[in-house]
């Protein structure tokens, strides 16, 4: 069994290759597919075709197409990613900077969503058609028609301008603390080991509006999938045998039906979460947050290749090993699967 | 200290801070009375501490401007609606303690300060100036064609004569010079610390000052986090000028305007730079928000019929265009009334003020009458671009012109160009038959606005304008002085030919606009970039 579920991982991790060689090739092509030209940008307000063409080769884009790929692939081999012209920094130095600020806002918001949605969810699919059922779509369905930027500039209003109870929006860190050492590049973990409760406290603070922003917006479909993944299971002859061996109401509940339902409900999360990471770039952009996606943005702004290849060379990592977790995840709560 | 509100946190001493985060920290307690410290935020982002680098953004000219010297600096004045401007008209030492130019206007002698010295101790001296314009005409790109505009263009040009004294040699004499040394390009860096960090690879230090600048200006670079701040910390030492008020500043990037409009109503930062044009005209009403909102000198949004395209060679469609427009409702819905009008001016050119306003106003009759003259009387359809990236005063522009170029049959369709392709499609291929566009020159001469706007071939005459009689007249007046008694007139026959050729339509004189919240001493540079030096906390 063990070997099994090994040979699975391998076999998931062997498929995901030609998925990464294909985004490579593909991102390097259409980078270059986009109209407009860096050279001429970078060049500067007042540039002359001499100049542009000193920039031009000072970027390596006067070499044929296929040596440029060349030369990126081989970069690439050694783990090189390339300049962002546009920040002048390393693209490695720049994701990893930025990735792990993506990611510590995009996973605080889904355990807040999945903490208020699955309940929810339960509580809608095991009474149908009350109070409850209703107020859960009323929620859901105002978290997912108000845009992320909207609910963001209202909580901002109301809990920063009118209340002043939120600290000021100025990103991931108000300027009198220090970014803690960097271990993970999540401040939460990092001033956590660091043992600096202060700045822990201080990163908190500016996490909690632009979490429950992104939280509200992914309320919905798990919320929803919740609800019917729920209520088809409570419906199946599973539940009705186990409810007629005499099981008590929790144990049918949460043991055999949740657990089934959970299924759909991880699925929709993977999903959600990959469409968040790239998706939260307007919320990064009202809380000042120095996330991937306003860079990703930027970069795709003034052409800038290495920094546009390296984002998407990046979420498709990591978009194949959040699929691989959720491979295994299934395999650890399908009860066909289960080892129990 | 469960309190962490940001003014009783600058009271505290630093005793009571964590360990890990005393770097930083211990600088603040150290001065901290409050007014020590100002926070300004800014949507722009710097992604680079060097100006001469390659893809250094307009943004990233301001460290340029707070953490180095150049020889001179302009004077201050007021400026137009409030607050105070930097003074194109005065020339000030910065680093340089007096020049003279000699008698034929080629040979331009400095003297610098005998006790400037650069942030490491070391002294400044001519050999540092002359390897930083080196670089500045060596690296090409922007920095190159600054220095070219004020005929600086060969190292030979340069000689460092003693530790003292610096000569420039000049081609030709040129007004342009003096002034082309204050603008941000020909900043002064430490030679010795960017040669010990120059590889036979980047033999200008590229790489290395791209982060860690070296120079001998007001502010030291304290923090840079790329996206997200740049600190700066005051250098007491610092003999270029008036020793600043703030012993740090720290500037703050948020992307979105709304925050940035919460932040500075609630006081929590004290500067927005570069806000909105709505929020300038709203925020003005509020309590205890100053406003300034200065004209950008030399700078002009214009409507460009690109005489490469048919309709558009035609005088009278031109003039039909400039009478069609809604001038003032566009200044008021695109601009909020920031800025100045450049429309309703007088037809007689009595001055060389630039920008001026055009002779042309809202006229739809007269608009009909040189549109039935043209050879177009049935009208035509064209494109109308405008860049995404400018779409905060181009979208409600160019819905306006759409509706009343509309009545003279002239049916547009609004092409919207992303900011990355614009410049290469307005500006170097010169290929959108009709354009907004607004160019602002840095040295503020009709001239120098019409060598880059008007002349063939240059980078901003987007129309495609050709004029034998400008070309000629840009020549010979680009260089000669001012008050030269040939100046004037060759000057007001320039704005003749302009105004009755019209391949740039004048529509307003855009405005930059700041917020300041218990701060003052705002100056307003051509750059229009954010000057730190002369801020200072606001006495109320």
């Amino acid at each position: 069994m063990v070997s099994d579920r090994a040979k699975m991982i391998l076999g998931r991790m062997a498929q995901a290759l030609p998925v990464v060689a294909g985004v490579v090739v593909i991102s390097f092509l259409l980078t270059r597919a986009l109209p407009g030209d860096p050279a001429a940008y970078f060049a500067g307000p007042a540039a002359s075709e001499a100049s542009i063409a000193e920039v031009r080769e000072a970027l390596g884009l006067d070499k044929p197409l296929v040596q440029q790929f060349f030369l990126y692939v081989g970069d690439l081999a050694q783990g090189n990613l390339g300049t962002a012209i546009s920040t002048g920094q390393p693209v490695a130095a720049d994701l990893a900077s930025r990735l792990p600020a993506s990611l510590e806002l995009t996973l605080v918001a889904l355990l807040l969503s999945c903490a208020v949605a699955i309940p929810l969810g339960v509580l809608a699919a095991t009474r149908p058609g009350t109070w409850v059922d209703h107020l859960c779509r009323v929620l859901v369905t105002a978290g997912v028609s108000m845009p992320t930027f909207f609910t963001g500039i209202v909580l901002i209003y109301v809990f920063y301008y009118l209340l002043g109870v939120a600290p000021s929006p100025l990103g991931r860190l108000d300027f009198i603390y220090l970014p803690p050492p960097t271990v993970t590049g999540f401040h939460l973990i990092d001033a956590a080991l660091a043992g600096d409760w202060e700045t822990w406290f201080g990163a908190l603070k500016q996490l909690v509006l632009p979490a429950v922003t992104l939280a509200l917006f992914t309320l919905a479909p798990i919320a929803r999938m919740t609800r019917a993944a729920m209520l088809q299971a409570l419906s199946s002859d599973f539940i009705r045998t186990a409810r007629a061996a005499g099981l008590g109401r929790g144990k049918v509940l949460y043991g055999y039906a949740l657990r089934n339902a959970l299924l759909p409900v991880i699925t929709t999360l993977g999903m959600v979460f990959s469409f968040t990471l790239g998706a939260n770039v307007l919320v990064e952009k009202v809380f000042a947050w120095p996330g991937i996606g306003s860079y990703a943005v930027e970069a795709l702004v003034v052409s800038d290749y290495a920094a546009v290849q390296g984002f998407v060379l990046a979420m498709a990592l990591l978009f194949v090993l959040l699929n691989l977790v959720i491979d295994i995840a299934y395999a650890l709560i399908d009860p066909r699967i289960g080892f129990s | 200290m469960t309190q962490t509100s940001r003014r009783d946190f600058l009271k505290l001493s630093g005793g009571t801070l964590g360990a890990a985060m005393l770097p930083f920290l211990k600088a603040i307690p150290a001065h901290a009375a409050s007014g020590e410290v100002l926070v300004a935020v800014t949507g722009q982002t710097i992604n680079s501490l060097d100006l001469h680098r390659t893809g250094t953004n307009r943004a990233s000219y301001q460290v340029a401007v707070n953490c180095y010297d150049r020889l001179v600096s302009f004077g201050t004045k007021p400026a137009p609606g409030g607050g105070l401007s930097y003074d194109y008209s005065v020339i000030e030492p910065e680093l340089a303690e007096s020049w003279t130019i000699s008698d034929d206007g080629l040979t331009m002698t400095f003297k610098l300060k005998p006790d400037a010295t650069f942030w490491d101790g070391s002294k400044v001296t001519a050999a540092d100036v002359k390897w930083s314009f080196d670089r500045a005409v060596s690296v090409g790109g922007f920095p190159t064609v600054q220095m070219k505009a004020g005929g600086l263009q060969r190292p030979e040009q340069f000689v460092a004569v003693d530790a003292e004294t610096f000569v420039i040699r000049l081609d030709r004499p040129s007004k342009l010079t003096l002034p082309d040394l204050a603008v941000p390009v020909p900043f002064i860096i430490n030679s010795a610390v960017a040669k010990a960090n120059a590889t036979e690879a980047d033999p200008w230090a590229m790489e290395y000052l791209h982060t860690t600048p070296a120079g001998s200006g007001a502010y030291k670079v304290a923090a840079w986090q790329q996206g997200q701040q740049l600190v700066y910390e005051r250098n007491d030492a610092w003999v270029g000028g008036p020793l600043p008020a703030y012993k740090r500043v720290v500037l703050r990037e948020v992307p979105s305007p709304a925050t940035r409009r919460a932040l500075i109503e609630r006081g929590d930062v004290q500067m927005s730079f570069n806000i909105p044009n709505k929020d300038a005209a709203e925020l003005s009403a509020k309590e205890g928000v100053t406003v300034y909102s200065t004209p950008i000198e030399n700078c002009i949004h214009c409507l460009c019929p690109n005489t490469a395209f048919e309709p558009f060679r035609d005088a009278n469609v031109r003039k039909a265009l400039a009478y069609a427009i809604p001038y003032e409702a566009i200044f008021q819905t695109a601009a909020y009334g920031r800025g100045a009008p450049m429309w309703g001016g007088p037809a007689e050119i009595a001055d060389t003020a630039w920008p001026r306003r055009s002779p042309y106003m809202t006229d739809m009759a007269k608009a009909k009458e040189h549109m039935a003259a043209s050879g177009f009387a049935s009208g035509f359809e064209v494109p109308l671009s405008i860049s995404l990236g400018l779409a905060d005063w181009m979208e409600p522009t160019a819905l306006l012109l759409q509706e009343s170029f509309g009545e003279l049959g002239i049916r547009t369709e609004i092409e919207k160009i992303p900011g990355a392709n614009w410049r290469t499609a307005a500006l170097v291929e010169k290929r959108l038959p009709l354009h907004l566009e607004n160019f602002g020159g840095w040295l503020n001469t009709p001239d120098y606005y019409f060598f880059w706007a008007y002349k063939e071939g240059h980078l901003f005459n987007s129309s495609n304008y050709r004029n034998e009689e400008v070309e000629r007249l840009v020549d010979e007046s680009l260089h000669m002085a001012m008050d030269d008694p040939a100046y004037a007139p060759k000057i007001k026959r320039l704005f003749e030919i302009a105004f009755e050729d019209l391949p740039r339509i004048p529509l307003w004189q855009p405005a930059l606009n700041v917020a300041m919240n218990g701060a003052a001493g705002y100056e307003f540079w051509f750059h229009r970039q954010l000057d730190v030096r002369p801020l200072e906390k606001a006495t109320s």
